[in-house]
């Protein structure tokens, strides 16, 4: 095989390498990339899909925004297996003070651009009648969509074929390197540039990243086409999302293309096992239950688990990395800890990777995401 | 909450290993249950014969055995269907109205194995059935009297299902053996060692003396308008199209080993892994019938009855049985030899014959890939209900794909069974 530098190697074959390997080589840069097993079959394959605009801090609404609009640009042109389909999301308030919470949402989304409405309890019973009754309300945001993800993952990666990119499938990537990457068959690829996007593992290539794996459940319906018609996210799922440390369930219930439902989702520490723990599955199916008490005789076809990866500020890191300096001379970037987010962020990450590679300036600032924050951190 | 039991004993699956294994381990005031998913007891042989039916007819062992069931107190559980383990010693069940924790001291698996299907084109047509997938609905009631049923596949099983069908009044066209003639002639030979098998060979030959058994003989196609109306066959060198209403078809028994992968027990060679006792690699839990190891109705009850022993340590009784046990293994290994399946049925799906039909899925889509897992990603092939039972059996004889990992639960159940609460509720319309 040719010893030819690439001008960049991207590692990691999920929705973020794929994204990153495709904006790439439409720059007219040679890529290759590779990955250790089945393009998309990381946390990637795991993944809800929902691609939503998120509020939780400035730079995580600057890159969810600007990665849906990006989203938008290409749902057009995804084949019929990339299940797009934008149905919304709906955060349910169980109670007044967390309808207090979704109207300060509402004028924070609206503000910036975002379409967002408030429904009352009487119009969120019409919208979505298998809801229990009682509920105070919810904030809908119309434009917020659902992919399936792998087949995204495998329709970047063939578009990024198209612009010449080489890909490289069944063979991991054991070091990175000043010579390049070495890969487990001792082969080595040299590179302009090496993108670190192995997800959760990412550590394994480039230590000191402080990575906390947090496992999640989801489980799949059999059809029932019009039992719900939006995403239905409980408001609670934001405090859930952001707990650091505690296990937690919240229901977060997804409508597929194809009638199923996807029910998740819960979130746990320190776990290494992929196997699914049926304590913290059926407390995820209690709560989903609790909203949706229809949902005890709706058939349940698959459960599974998957690792997101998370940083200490719950920001992904996006950009050159410095601690890797040394043996790379500056040329690895990563880009991973994106948490439960890595799908919708998938396509703004790789814009702003694109820009810092090629020395542009990005659409959104890019400060906020570089690995750098948390190093400096670390050593202080 | 769900409803709770505890039981000393506890066997998965009610056919003739699990009944065995029952009748064995109902001993000296224990508590013992058989779970089974199918509302009528007695496994894919006996299901649904009662103990003064099979008495009046040939099936004598049937007949004892289901008396010794009666007289054991055994308590059965039907129409309960394992879905998940929620921890260690113990089942989560579903059934019609409600879920169940079912814990226990000692486990026994028997649940059986299930028929492997070809894909081939015009397989999906209505009027094409797996062959124990036909015998099986009639048992349960399908009118058969006078419609023309071709039986194809391989295995001595062909000629119990014809003999079944026949017995309700089918007309058998034909039976397809895709096994040569030469090596069951072998196997013929072979047989002398085991009197009984023999003895039921002979039976259905007589009784089935005037129905058409062809070898080196399989279907290529299946052909109708909305339902099947013929059949062509490979016979020899010529093709050769035969009308009829149903083909029930089926290419021998693969093992049934999603509940004991849940509980990790180990597999060697597509079966269960187990010691002398029947025990498998994880203390306590025990294996029996075709979950070992597809063996036929005796060698399952020698089986279930050193399990049963072997669980509520009668090892001296169980040590009896060995010998037997030894004999009705080596037939086994004659039997696969005779029926291995040939490489020309690797080729029997075109490009378009759709080889996952829940998720409709063709051939030629699967072969763009190279992993089952990748495969299924990509195609959704195997994500549908039944979860890769048909179609991946299916891609490991056609592409030699190996399966992904058993997450529960291993059969569909509802959200709320698996929630551990399910109170009554109405099912949703789909
Ligand atoms: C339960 C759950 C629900 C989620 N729901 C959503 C959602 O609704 N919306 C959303 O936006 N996000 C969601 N996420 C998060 C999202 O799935 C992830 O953030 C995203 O998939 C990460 O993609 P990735 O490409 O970084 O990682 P991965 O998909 O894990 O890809 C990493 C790839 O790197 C490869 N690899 C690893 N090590 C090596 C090596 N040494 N050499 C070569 N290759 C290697 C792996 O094989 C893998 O293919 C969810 C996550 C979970 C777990
Ligand atoms: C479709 C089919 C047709 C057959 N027809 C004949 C025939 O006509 N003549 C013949 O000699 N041999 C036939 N055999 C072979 C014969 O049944 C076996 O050789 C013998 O019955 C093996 O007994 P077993 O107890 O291991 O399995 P089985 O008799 O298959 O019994 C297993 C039982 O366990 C139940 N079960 C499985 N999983 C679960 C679960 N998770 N929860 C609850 N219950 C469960 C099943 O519903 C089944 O009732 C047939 C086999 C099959 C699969």
């Amino acid at each position: 095989m040719s010893t030819k530098a690439a001008d960049v190697v991207v590692i990691g074959a999920g929705i973020v390498g794929a994204a990153c390997a495709w904006e790439f080589a439409r720059e007219g840069m040679s890529v290759t990339l590779i990955d250790s097993g089945a393009p998309g079959g990381g946390a990637t394959a795991a993944g809800m899909g929902h691609v939503a605009v998120m509020d939780d801090s400035e730079p995580q609404f600057a890159l969810t925004r600007y990665s849906q609009q990006l989203w938008r640009e290409i749902v057009d042109e995804l084949p019929d297996d990339c299940e797009y389909e934008t149905c919304g999301t709906l955060w349910i308030a169980a109670d007044d003070e967390e309808l207090a919470e979704v109207r300060r949402k509402q004028q924070a989304y609206t503000r910036r651009g975002i379409d967002a409405e408030v429904l009352d309890a009487a119009a969120l019973a019409r919208a979505e009648p298998n809801l229990r009754s009682g509920l105070a309300g919810a904030l809908r945001v119309p434009g917020d969509l659902v992919v399936f993800p792998p087949c995204v993952a495998r329709w970047l990666i063939a578009g990024a074929t198209e612009c010449g990119a080489q890909v490289r499938l069944g063979t991991a990537a054991v070091e990175i390197s000043d010579r390049g990457v070495r890969l487990a068959d001792d082969s080595l690829l040299p590179a302009g540039a090496i993108i670190n996007a192995t997800g959760h593992g990412a550590e394994r290539l480039t230590p000191g990243l402080s990575l906390q794996p947090r496992k999640g459940h989801l489980a799949i319906t059999d059809r029932y086409p019009g039992f719900i018609h939006h995403e239905l996210i409980e408001l609670g799922y934001l405090k859930s999302a952001a707990a650091v440390g505690t296990d937690s369930a919240a229901m977060n219930v997804q409508p597929r293309i194809t009638g199923q439902m996807l029910i998740g989702s819960s979130r746990q520490t320190g776990q290494e096992s992929t196997d699914v723990d049926m304590a913290i599955l059926g407390r995820m199916l209690r709560r989903a239950m609790e909203y949706l008490p229809a949902l005890a005789r709706v058939s349940t076809i698959r459960t599974w688990t998957g690792f997101r990866a998370a940083t200490a500020d719950k920001l992904p890191l996006i950009g050159r990395c410095s601690s890797g300096q040394r043996s790379s001379q500056g040329r690895l970037y990563l880009a991973t800890g994106h948490e439960g987010l890595g799908i919708t962020m998938a396509p703004g990450t790789a814009r702003l990777l694109v820009d810092a590679v090629m020395g542009r300036e990005s659409a959104i600032p890019p400060e906020p995401y570089l690995p750098a924050r948390l190093e400096k951190g670390d050593s202080a | 909450m769900a409803r709770n039991e505890h039981y000393d004993v506890l066997i998965v699956g009610g056919g003739p290993a699990g009944i065995a294994a029952a009748c064995c381990a109902a001993r000296a005031g224990r508590r013992v249950a058989i779970v089974d998913d199918n509302p009528a007891q007695g496994g894919q042989i006996w299901r649904g014969m009662t103990e003064e039916w099979t008495a009046a007819t040939q099936s004598p062992l049937a007949a004892s055995w289901l008396r010794r069931l009666r007289e054991a107190k055994v308590e059965v559980l039907a129409g309960t269907q394992i879905v998940a383990r929620p921890r260690d010693g113990v089942l989560l069940a579903e059934t019609d109205a409600d879920a169940c924790l079912l814990a226990y001291d000692k486990l026994i698996l028997a649940a059986g194995a299930r028929e492997r299907f070809l894909p081939f084109p015009g397989w999906t047509l209505p009027g094409v059935t797996g062959a124990g997938g036909l015998q099986s609905l009639v048992k349960s009631g399908l009118p058969i009297a006078g419609r023309r049923v071709a039986v194809a596949g391989s295995g001595p099983v062909l000629l119990a299902v014809a003999d079944c069908l026949r017995d309700h009044g089918a007309e058998i066209c034909l039976i397809a053996e895709q096994a040569p003639w030469p090596r069951l002639v072998r196997f013929g030979c072979g047989l002398i060692g085991s009197p009984g098998k023999l003895l039921q060979g002979a039976g259905y030959k007589w009784r089935l003396k005037t129905v058409r058994y062809r070898t080196g003989c399989w279907p290529v196609a299946a052909e109708g308008d909305g339902k099947l109306s013929s059949v062509t066959f490979h016979a020899g060198s010529k093709t050769r199209t035969v009308a009829c209403d149903y083909l029930a078809c089926g290419f021998g028994f693969v093992p049934s080993l999603e509940l004991p992968t849940l509980l990790d027990c180990r597999l060697d060679g597509g079966a269960v892994w187990i010691d002398d006792w029947q025990e498998t690699s994880v203390q306590g839990i025990y294996a029996a019938g075709e979950t070992t190891g597809v063996g036929g109705v005796d060698l399952a009850l020698i089986e279930g009855q050193i399990a049963g022993y072997a669980a509520i340590d009668c090892q001296d009784h169980a040590a009896r049985l060995f010998r037997a046990r030894e004999r009705g293994r080596r037939f086994v290994g004659a039997l696969d030899r005779a029926f291995a399946l040939r490489e020309e049925l690797k080729s029997l799906a075109t490009a378009e014959t759709p080889v996952c039909r829940c998720e409709d899925v063709s051939r030629q889509q699967l072969e763009a890939y190279g992993s089952w897992r990748e495969a299924k990603l990509q195609t959704r092939c195997g994500m549908g209900p039944c979860q890769g039972r048909v179609c991946g059996t299916a891609a490991e004889f056609l592409f030699d794909w190996q399966r992904e990992s058993i997450r529960p639960p291993i059969f569909p159940a509802d959200v709320g069974t698996l929630a551990e609460i399910r109170p009554l509720g109405k099912q949703p319309g789909k």
